[in-house]
């Protein structure tokens, strides 16, 4: 039986504490399984290009995506827009890996996000709370990532969510059903995700940190906040050496609980990403805000 | 109560401690050379082969393990931790090289990209004839064995094969929700010392 929710979910698990990066070329891919990602995004665009260039953003040409799926042997993701279905039923022809419906690009509908069960592919979808992760869960998606916010090479939004997170699982812990009943309606959330949550003490699928992470002491602060792996989007190619930052962001996912060791992959890297403060991005162009 | 490592380079160790702690081992993560020290046997989870064994290399790890496993540690790799065992790797990356300890020729991903993912039931030799969950995710397909006890076949292909102490399966057993194949570890590691 191929396409069950344990394959879907299952291969999430398979990339536990590793590195997702967003790579824009074949050459980078090669760069970044090279420098030990467990998977790679593929883009025509960074969050960070995307973020200053404007206009739409849609869903990478085929031939990109083919090229970078040609280039490696690790899993390759896509992403289509929020509600996009059709981008997303392209992506899963191609043979993608795993879909991202991700805010990063321009959001197709502005109510409904996809109904990720029929696919046979699996989806990973942003959050910036628990409730916002259960909608995303029962509606089938695989895996969850903190939205965090993309291209500005800045964690505090990812560590915003994933602290909401962890706060919302940990406010479940005695509640009766009745109670769970009421937080589910308060938060906009199915009761079953939250039952589910609340017995496991965590949330039922993988969860990645995403949206802002930069440097290896970054990748290693979502780690020990409890997230089960990275995604790196502009932080990796954006930077003065992106294999040397990439390994040195690998290594620390891994030896997150080590300082030593992250003091020493974090020397001599070269200049990070520039980056962005929040509070001078127009509200309007904040990504964690699409998606509901 | 044996105490059995979980390689934790990357991948899905914790569902292995899991499986191996309710089979009643105690276990230890390993991600450097002391922690193989003591150990009854080992882990190589999945994940991905690629990531794993890099990492290894950079910290002086994939040597210390070799010697370990060579000289008999128990050892039960799933997947990737397959991938790490064999000889020969097909479609890896470039010079994709492992501990080359068990003498089989795996192909990467041979069953496909991750839609072609699956379940199947699977009849393992000398396993009480009830089937076994297969869970196979990306999987190694396993194109040759030399030096190896076949244990359970999939479409004709070899999924699980045994040399020594050394047991490697193509699929998933820590996600199976199915401890026969944990609990036979953790027997086979109790009377290894």
């Amino acid at each position: 039986m191929k396409g069950s929710f344990k394959v879907k979910s299952g291969l999430a698990q398979m990339l536990k504490g590793g590195v997702i990066m967003d790579v824009v070329t074949p050459e980078h891919a090669r760069i970044a399984q090279e420098a030990g990602a467990c998977a790679v995004m593929a883009l025509e665009r960074v969050p960070a290009d995307i973020r200053k260039e404007g206009g739409v953003a849609r869903m990478s040409d085929p031939d990109l995506i083919k090229s970078i799926m040609a280039t490696v042997t690790i899993p390759v993701m896509a992403k289509c827009r929020i509600g996009h279905f059709v981008e997303a039923q392209v992506l899963e022809a191609l043979g993608i890996d795993y879909i991202d419906e991700s805010e990063v690009l321009t959001p197709a509908d502005e109510e409904n996000h996809i109904d990720k069960h029929p696919f046979k592919v699996p989806f990973v979808c942003g959050c910036r709370d628990l409730g916002e992760a259960a909608r995303r869960i029962a509606e089938g998606a695989a895996m969850i990532r903190t939205k965090g916010e993309a291209g500005t090479g800045n964690v505090v939004e990812a560590v915003r969510h994933a602290r909401a997170v962890n706060a919302g699982i940990r406010k479940l812990r005695g509640m009766n059903h009745a109670e769970l009943v009421r937080e589910a309606k308060q938060i906009g959330a199915p009761v079953e995700v939250l039952a589910e949550c609340q017995k496991l003490g965590r949330l039922p699928v993988v969860n990645f940190a995403a949206g802002g992470i930069a440097t290896p002491a970054d990748a290693a602060l979502m780690m020990q906040l409890g997230v089960d792996g990275v995604f790196v989007g502009s932080g990796i190619f954006k930077s003065e050496d992106p294999l040397k930052r990439a390994k040195a962001i690998v290594a620390a996912t891994t030896y997150h609980d080590r300082p030593d060791v992250i003091a020493e992959v974090s020397a001599g890297l070269g200049e990070a990403m520039r980056g962005l403060e929040i509070p001078a991005i127009p509200k309007d162009e904040l990504l964690a805000a699409r998606g509901w | 109560m044996p105490l059995i490592g979980v390689l934790a380079m990357q991948g899905a160790f914790a569902e292995h401690v899991r499986a191996l702690e309710k089979a009643g081992a105690r276990t230890r993560l390993v991600r450097t050379r002391e922690d193989l020290e003591g150990l009854d046997g080992i882990v190589l989870p999945g994940g991905e082969s690629t990531t794993m064994t890099m990492l290894m290399e950079r910290v002086g790890l994939l040597e210390p393990l070799r010697d370990a496993i060579g000289g008999g540690l128990p050892t039960l790799a799933t997947c990737a931790g397959m991938i790490v065992l064999a000889r020969e790797i097909a479609d890896g990356m470039g010079d994709q090289r492992g501990l080359g300890l068990l003498d089989i020729a795996v192909r990467r991903n041979g069953y496909g990209r991750q839609v072609d993912s699956f379940e199947a039931p699977l009849q393992i030799a000398g396993m009480d004839g009830k089937t076994f969950p297969g869970v196979f995710i990306r999987a190694p397909l396993v194109e040759r064995t030399g030096d190896v006890e076949v244990v359970a076949e999939h479409d004709g292909h070899p999924v699980a094969v045994r040399h020594g102490r050394i047991t490697a399966l193509g699929f998933h057993p820590e996600l199976s929700g199915d401890l026969r194949l944990h609990r036979e570890f953790v027997r086979l590691a109790s009377g290894s010392r």
